[in-house]
């Protein structure tokens, strides 16, 4: 009964060369303005009655002007942010290898159990005797973290993996100042193949950063740190395995120089997807070291954030973690809030790094991804990890260059652009035909120790069919390279929501937010 | 296991292809007598049903803020979020991509992230806003140190009006840089003299309103004799909504604004994660910490948007970088970037107006209970009381009676001498009902 009207149902002439349409939109692909472009003034998404007459108690400090801010009804928003998504790549769309980072799948069961009322609807100021459950799961995040790394104490509340380091460098500079070393032991060794993080750490709390070169094989050598290290060595702070991919195979040696020396052995556990049950930071000699919730224990990385970076500390540092802690005693779980509470419970809090407790809502995800896997997941992932760019490094070392070597890496493989000299294709030229070919790019001109980083980091999440195509695109793109097709990639994208954007530009003139056009005024006759 | 795609038969093909008989064999660079010979103690994977049960039954162990009259604050806020939010934030291409490095697949992120910072600024009423810090009060600590880098000096003063948390973020902060702080007393009644601390060696005055007790603060005097002596203002607050309703700092001559922006777009979830606001003037904006989203072209002409002024930050500047900060709160901001676009300035002003309303009825109702007196001659949605013994041990009875009645102030400044004053806040959640259950309870237990 259908088509009675001769509605066609074939697709007739296919025309390659594309219309530009009325819009501008492309189909599926909108083109979205700001809200303050399609918003109004008086509108609001939200229905609220106004109050009953009351005497206002603001001490005459109300608001005079206008703050300037339209609204959407709700069906605007709804679609406004709806669009803005479509412009965006998650791991949830493809494969998405940004080294150091673990783009690993999020489980929503995760998103689901964070909601709970009695997760998410609490408040951190809540009598102690009305938020047990919450503490049990801070105490309990707290026991897997101690057990996975083989340390003594876990400092939870840093917001993230910056935060953590910081927190884990403060700790360091407590337990200096309880030796009354502050005035000598202020040089923080650093090697040069560190996320800036960790210099930027360190100089933030006036430590001195001294660089360590990496060796030709892309690791530290430990007779150089025994060589820099002294009785100013405040700290080590080294990645491991490190952001070239490698496990620093000689990483006791380091421990051991640094402990000699008298200074502090700080890791960088960005990287802690590769090993976890399978080698245990406490035994490498670490003393303190953050986890990046967001990356190895797969709470959501939302677009930059938030994250959590808990930091696990040795017998030597836990007296000095900051407050507040859990403690578990027979009447239930109690917190440690300020630093006189916590010199009563033996410690010596540095201070504390964050109003309440911390990342709650990341323990939450955390911690129920934690029980998911279980001791044998856990393990199971990291090995698969490893197993994954392993698997990318064998499938790419005869067409892309390995700087240190076709040897085994862990987590994620590094190539540099060696491979692309002459060609007139940069990393970045490679990394945005990758977005072309609907892949995120890797991390790139990261790490600095080698030219025109590439560092690739496809978690445990892909499946073999989905390496198998992305290792037979980037060998397309090679051959395509070799081939001298440089369009291909010195124009890229070409296919994504918007064309190379201007960097340049946005730096020299920032336009930081939206500005209304100038309004039209009428000459006067 | 659920979660991991590869089989048996997948590993092993992949580690011939590899060219190795064993995973170990990839893990030869660990130590051999550090490599793991078994499971670390712990229990086994469990399936989702299994997960489920064991995390809400730690999550039925908790008293929610829905559940009950709520009227705690402190730095945190029950408000109600429209279910668009959550909705929203949890699509995939929002919740599971990262910093937006690579800009023309991340044009959502970066649209959104000029929006809220669009949006902050205009709230606050300075130049510009950057892409969020973790939470309010590690923007503090933040601003203070971008203050010493501005003036070139290292003291900051603190008025006792500071949420206690704040100060004591700051104090560790500046301790470990070596830099100087002098807190004044706590200031219950907004009474302290600031002004006779601010010389020619001060860096910042670090002024909260509405303050910790709830009092809102008139920073114009502070803000000149700041000027006047080479010192920067930054204002602070912890309860974003009441921008809503109040002159913003920046209209009152404050140099760097930073506060808290939990209240709009997100939940509770017991401290954490929130959202910190960080505004400033346009003069000092490259010693601003964290990410920055500018307006600029494509290739085209399109217009699109990019992260930006990128030379202040770590991974460029290393050890010279302004901050160290990296990841920040995107979904969080995004969160009040929707929130936000849904009240329009229209809907904030009505929210504010009810929270306000709704705090000044519970001030009269409790003002009427024998001996418990207001403190406060001004607030926005929270405020001080006197109450007849100690505060805490009355939090605990109310709440066995099924009211969450405040935060007592001890809780935060145990040594203030304080024992006797509740912290009570009210949003637009509260009912007639509940501020009816709050004396009634509070009757009972005096």
């Amino acid at each position: 009964m259908l088509n009675r009207q001769g509605r066609p149902t074939t697709p007739g002439t296919s025309v390659t060369a594309a219309h530009l349409t009325f819009t501008g939109n492309k189909a599926l692909a909108q083109i979205e303005p700001l809200i303050f472009e399609i918003g109004r003034l008086d509108v609001t998404g939200v229905d609220y009655a106004a109050p009953k007459p009351f005497i206002s108690r603001l001490g005459g400090l109300e608001r005079k002007n206008e703050i300037g801010l339209p609204g959407l009804s709700e069906p605007e928003a709804m679609r406004h942010y709806v669009r803005l998504s479509q412009k965006n790549y998650g791991i949830d769309t493809g494969l998405f290898p940004l080294g150091s980072c673990t783009m690993k799948h999020n489980p929503r069961v995760n998103e689901k159990i964070a909601r709970m009322p009695g997760f998410g609807d609490v408040h951190p100021l809540q009598p102690v005797s009305t938020v047990q459950g919450a503490l049990e799961v801070m105490h309990t995040l707290s026991h897997w973290l101690m057990e996975l790394t083989g340390m003594d104490a876990v400092a939870l509340s840093p917001k993230a993996g910056a935060h953590g380091e910081l927190c884990g460098m403060m700790a360091i500079k407590a337990a200096i100042a309880a030796k009354g070393e502050s005035a000598t032991r202020n040089v923080v060794l650093v090697p040069d193949s560190a996320h800036g993080t960790n210099p930027a750490t360190a100089a933030l709390i006036h430590f001195v950063v001294k660089a360590v070169p990496v060796r030709d094989d892309g690791t530290v050598d430990p007779k150089v740190v025994a060589e820099l290290a002294g009785p100013d060595t405040a700290a080590i702070m080294l990645t491991n395995p490190n952001t070239c991919g490698l496990f620093e195979r000689d990483v006791v040696a380091i421990a051991d120089a640094i402990h000699a020396a008298g200074g502090y052995f700080y890791a960088d556990g960005a990287n802690f997807n590769a090993i976890v049950g399978k080698t245990r930071p406490g035994d490498l000699g670490v003393d303190a070291m953050h986890i990046n919730l967001h990356k190895t224990f797969s709470t959501p990385h939302g677009g930059g954030g938030p994250g959590a970076g808990p930091v696990v500390l040795s017998e030597r540092l836990a007296p000095f973690a900051p407050v507040p802690f859990v403690r578990h005693t027979d009447e239930g779980f109690e917190l440690a809030e300020d630093t006189a509470q916590a010199t009563q419970h033996g410690a010596h809090a540095f201070g504390r790094m964050t109003a309440f407790h911390g990342q709650m809502g990341m323990y939450v995800r955390a911690l129920a991804y934690m029980l998911s896997h279980g001791a044998d997941g856990l393990r199971q992932a990291s090995e698969d990890a490893v197993l994954n760019a392993n698997y990318i490094r064998a499938g790419l070392a005869d067409l892309m260059s390995l700087p240190f070597g076709n040897r085994p890496c862990m987590h994620e493989v590094l190539f540099d652009d060696a491979w692309l000299k002459d060609t007139g294709v940069t990393t970045l030229d490679f990394a945005k035909a990758m977005i072309d070919e609907g892949y995120h790019p890797m991390t790139v001109y990261f790490p600095l120790v080698v030219h025109g980083a590439m560092l690739i980091e496809p978690t445990e999440s892909e499946s073999r069919a989905s390496l198998d195509l992305f290792i037979a695109t980037l060998r397309d793109l090679a051959f395509s390279v070799q081939r001298g097709e440089t369009e291909r990639f010195t124009g890229a994208p070409y296919h994504a929501p918007v064309k190379r954007m201007d960097e340049t530009r946005a730096a020299r003139s920032p336009v930081l937010k939206y500005a209304p056009p100038a309004p039209i005024v009428e000459a006067a006759e | 296991m659920r979660y991991l795609p590869l089989t048996q038969e997948d590993r092993s093909g992949m580690l011939a292809k590899i060219g190795v008989d064993h995973i170990d064999a990839l893990f030869a660079d660990i130590p051999a007598d550090k490599l793991l010979s078994s499971l670390p103690k712990l229990p086994l994977h469990k399936g989702e049903i299994e997960v489920e049960r064991v995390m809400g039954r730690m999550a039925a162990r908790n008293v929610s803020a829905s559940s009950v009259p709520f009227f705690v604050g402190a730095g945190a806020y029950k408000h109600h979020v429209p279910a668009t939010v959550d909705h929203l934030i949890q699509r995939s291409e929002f919740l599971t991509s990262y910093t937006p490095y690579q800009p023309e697949i991340a044009q959502g992120t970066l649209q959104y992230l000029f929006e809220f910072q669009t949006q902050v600024a205009a709230l606050t009423g300075m130049d510009v806003a950057n892409a969020s810090m973790y939470d309010g009060s590690t923007g503090c600590g933040e601003a203070v140190l971008m203050a010493h880098r501005v003036t070139k000096r290292t003291k900051a003063v603190l008025s006792g009006g500071l949420h206690p948390h704040y100060a004591g973020v700051v104090q560790t902060l500046s301790e470990m840089a070596q830099a100087e702080v002098v807190a004044l007393a706590p200031d219950l009644l907004a009474s302290e003299d600031l002004l006779s601390h601010i010389d020619e060696t001060v860096s910042c005055v670090v002024v909260q309103t509405p303050d910790f007790f709830g009092n809102i603060r008139n920073l114009r005097a502070i803000a000149d004799k700041c000027h006047a002596h080479g010192a920067l203002l930054i204002a602070v607050f912890t309860e974003v909504m009441s921008l809503g309703l109040l002159t913003p700092p920046g209209e009152m001559g404050a140099d760097i604004v930073v506060g808290e922006g939990q209240s709009i777009g997100n939940a509770l979830n017991f401290g954490g994660p929130y959202v910190g606001l960080f505004a400033t003037k346009s003069a000092y904006v490259r010693q601003m910490p964290g990410r920055l989203c500018g307006e600029t072209m494509d290739a085209e002409g399109t217009r699109g948007y990019v992260l930006t002024l990128s030379t202040r930050e770590q991974h460029i500047r290393r050890d010279k970088a302004t901050s160290n900060i990296c990841t920040n709160s995107g979904l969080c901001s995004l969160a009040f970037t929707i929130h936000m676009s849904l009240l329009g300035q229209t809907g904030l002003k009505r929210v504010a107006e009810i929270n306000h309303a709704n705090a000044v009825a519970m001030a009269n109702l409790l003002a009427g209970v024998s001996g418990v007196s207001v403190l406060n001659t001004s607030f926005f949605n929270e405020f001080t009381v006197r109450v007849p013994g100690n505060a805490a041990h009355l939090v605990e009875q109310m709440a066995a009676r099924g009211v969450m009645a405040g935060v007592p102030v001890s809780r935060l400044l145990p040594d203030a001498g304080l024992d006797d004053v509740l912290l009570v806040a009210s949003t637009e959640v509260n009912t007639d009902e509940d501020r009816a259950a709050f004396v009634e309870a509070l009757k009972e237990v005096l």
